[in-house]
């Protein structure tokens, strides 16, 4: 009994040890491999660096067709960020008329603000630069290719556009030098691209194809650039935020060093007051930030400065359920129980204070989730996380490693168990 | 140790603080980050420290009002505010005239970041009413599993504490950004934590001690956990210390005021949601034998 007690306790502290080894270094298992925290965890753009802008619609729309509008426009920012090719964007509406944007570890950030930024307003001509239709007619603008292979530019207009494409095209068909039948697009006042249409041809069906001598990225952009200008609503540029990749490393690896020294700290502050049950906190509080790590990368949070602070605070949560618990054992030591029983009493008594005051930090923590952006988003994601993964360890990881030490009957010294 | 009986004492030093707080916050203000009063930064690397009448003769032509604060280890980075709304390329341009003149690479920008004044609204608005509703929340949940009167004393002294916070924030000038409202909930969450510990005793020592008085019943429970208390401050604000000393910037804004958060949250634990209660019931039932 005594003896397999032992060897279980060993075999945890030799799978919390490899484990937080493995957060730190990696680790490879034959075919599993264990890859470091550091790489694994999504960092926000606090800690990475990019790009974030915030977007507001200039109208005066509301309710349903707001919500059409937004999700449209969303949709086609989607569209715009796509051709940046950034791995993890965060696109979302934010209350009634905004969107923000989130593009981390983007390098080229002056194109991408650019890129998004840009409110353009897309206008197709006539030859006398009256404007015919606007970028709200179109509603397809690919990449695509022409008859001979060579890239294009593939449009698709919605209904009315179509007709009044048709109205347009019908009219310049017959004209006879190229000069006549141009259908400039401006975007911004600037032409981004000026078409010849081709002697004869009247477009009826919406569907058009811009050709000419493009490179596949050339023809890319522009029709990127069509459907940037399809914005259905005005946006304002209200918040943007550029963070250089140097700024984000620095913050990383000093806060991580910062959390390190405070980890070290506790641990020791732990033994030296509780003894065996301070290190049997030290063992469960890595357990609990492995935790806290562990369901971080499961559910793709992603760590921001603010959550490191938040990651900090429900370590001393996490310590302080632990202080209560060894508090309570001490007292019950010192009224003459025996460690055994010491340990059942101080238990049951404080279980009932730590979930106390862990629920109601646990419902500051779900009201700033709920009501929170950005920033305090994060903040509170990890606090949540956080206490959670903080009740866990108190009410079983602590519990069951306690019972576990006294089991193999090291020392009957009260002094040991802090008392 | 009798805290009940010096109970006027704690509430004046409180009340004191807050009122200091509160004269300072009239006269002069928050000291409102970007975040708040809409605006740009810039935050350049310059590789070895520039003097800020230097930095001037660039930014005046933009904005002649920009704060220039020097950041980062050896001082070698700047930090440009202005109140003036420069668009991307706006910041861009001046970027460019520093890269230019100190022969930068497009590295050395290490933020640039544009606010709109309405965020800083919308921030308000939504710290107010988050404030608020977690403050509900709890309240309910203490009276459940408590008692009204132990959450309305809780809430008392977790107003107290975001007081004590504002009162630090508007005393030392600590920027007030967009982290502020996480430092405050913080706050709000620490200390109700800190509360429930004490309370919890107290509810467990009325039914043990029947025949003591409030007063005694508190004050036993308050010496049974000021242990506690003092252990868990102390871990909390090492890890918290750790921040502030080995940090950034940013962290460093957000580490301080919870530094006081968590001192100010183990204060009014102890010194004033206890007395505080005991007010309540000493008015309600006569079951105090006076000292």
């Amino acid at each position: 009994m005594n003896k397999r007690n032992a060897v279980i306790f060993l075999l945890i502290i030799a799978v919390v040890g490899m484990l937080t080894y493995s957060s730190f270094y990696g680790l490879n298992l034959g075919k599993f491999e264990l890859v470091p925290v550091k790489d694994d965890i999504k960092l926000g753009l606090d800690l990475e660096g990019g790009v974030f802008v915030v977007l507001e619609a200039q109208t005066d729309l509301t309710g349903e067709d707001l919500k059409e509008k937004m999700i449209e426009a969303k949709s086609i920012i989607s569209e715009r960020v796509d051709g940046l090719g950034v791995t993890q964007p965060v696109i979302v509406i934010e209350g009634d008329k905004r969107i923000r944007i989130e593009l981390p570890g983007i390098k080229n950030t002056q194109d991408a603000l650019d890129m998004i930024g840009k409110t353009a307003k897309l206008e197709f001509t006539d030859p006398q630069g009256n404007v015919v239709l606007t970028g709200e007619n179109v509603r397809k603008s690919k990449m695509g290719f022409d008859q001979y292979k060579k890239p294009a530019v593939d449009l698709q207009f919605d209904k009315d556009g179509a007709k009044k494409f048709a109205e347009l095209t019908k009219i310049l068909s017959t004209k006879s030098t190229d000069e006549e039948r141009v259908i400039p697009i401006i975007l911004d006042g600037k032409p981004i691209s000026v078409p010849v249409l081709q002697r004869g041809l009247i477009i009826s069906d919406g569907k058009a194809q811009i050709t000419g001598k493009f490179t596949v990225d050339e023809a890319s952009n522009l029709a990127t650039l069509i459907r940037a200008g399809a914005l259905p609503l005005e946006m304002k540029e209200m918040e943007s935020s550029v963070i250089g990749p140097t700024l984000g490393l620095e913050s990383l690896d000093k806060s991580v060093y910062a959390a390190g020294i405070g980890l070290i700290g506790i641990f020791l502050f732990m033994i030296i007051m509780y003894r065996i049950p301070g290190f049997i906190a030290d063992i469960a509080l890595t357990i609990f930030i492995l935790l806290v790590l562990g369901s971080m990368i499961l559910m793709k949070a992603s760590l921001t400065l603010p959550g490191i602070a938040g990651l900090i605070l429900s370590i001393g949560m996490a310590v302080d359920a632990n202080v209560v618990i060894f508090e309570r054992i001490k007292e019950e030591l010192r009224a003459g129980k025996t460690i055994r029983s010491a340990v059942d009493a101080g238990f049951k008594r404080a279980i009932k204070t730590v979930m106390d005051a862990n629920i109601t930090t646990l419902i500051a923590g779900i009201v700033l989730f709920y009501f929170g952006t950005g920033p305090i988003k994060g903040f509170a994601v990890t606090l949540v996380i956080g206490i959670i993964a903080s009740l866990i360890t108190a009410v079983f990881v602590t519990k069951y490693l306690l019972k576990l030490i006294i089991s193999l009957n090291i020392t009957k010294n009260n002094k040991l168990y802090g008392a | 140790m009798n805290i009940i009986k010096k109970r006027n004492l704690f509430f004046a030093i409180s009340c004191l603080l807050i009122i200091i707080g509160l004269v300072v916050l009239i006269t002069s203000g928050f000291n409102y980050a970007i975040d708040f009063t809409g605006g740009t930064l810039l935050q350049i690397e310059m590789g070895k420290t520039i003097e800020v009448s230097e930095i001037r003769e660039i930014t005046d032509e933009f904005d002649a009002k920009a704060e220039i604060i020097h950041a980062g280890e050896n001082k070698s980075q700047v930090i440009i505010k202005t109140i003036v709304d420069l668009d991307n390329k706006k910041r861009q341009e001046v970027f460019g005239k520093f890269q230019e003149k100190y022969e930068l690479t497009e590295d050395d920008l290490l933020q640039a970041r544009k606010i709109g004044p309405a965020i800083g609204d919308e921030i308000k608005r939504k710290a107010i009413l988050s404030i608020f509703a977690a403050t509900v929340g709890m309240l309910l949940y203490i009276t459940v599993r408590f008692e009204f009167l132990y959450g309305v004393s809780a809430v008392i002294a977790l107003i107290h504490d975001v007081c004590i916070a504002l009162a630090f924030y508007a005393v030392f000038k600590v920027p007030v950004n967009s982290s502020f409202v996480a430092a405050i909930l913080t706050i709000v969450g620490y200390s109700i934590n800190d509360t429930i510990v004490v309370f919890d005793r107290i509810r467990e020592n009325m039914r043990i001690m029947k025949k003591e008085s409030y007063e005694d019943i508190i004050n036993t429970s308050i010496s049974q956990t000021i242990i506690r208390s003092i252990n868990t401050s102390f871990t909390t604000l090492l890890a918290i210390a750790s921040l502030y000393i080995f940090g950034v910037e940013a962290v460093k804004d957000f580490a301080l005021p919870l530094i006081i958060g968590v001192v100010v949250g183990t204060y009014s634990s102890i010194f004033i949601a206890s007395p505080v209660w005991y007010l309540f019931k000493n008015g309600g039932k006569k079951r105090t034998k006076r000292a």
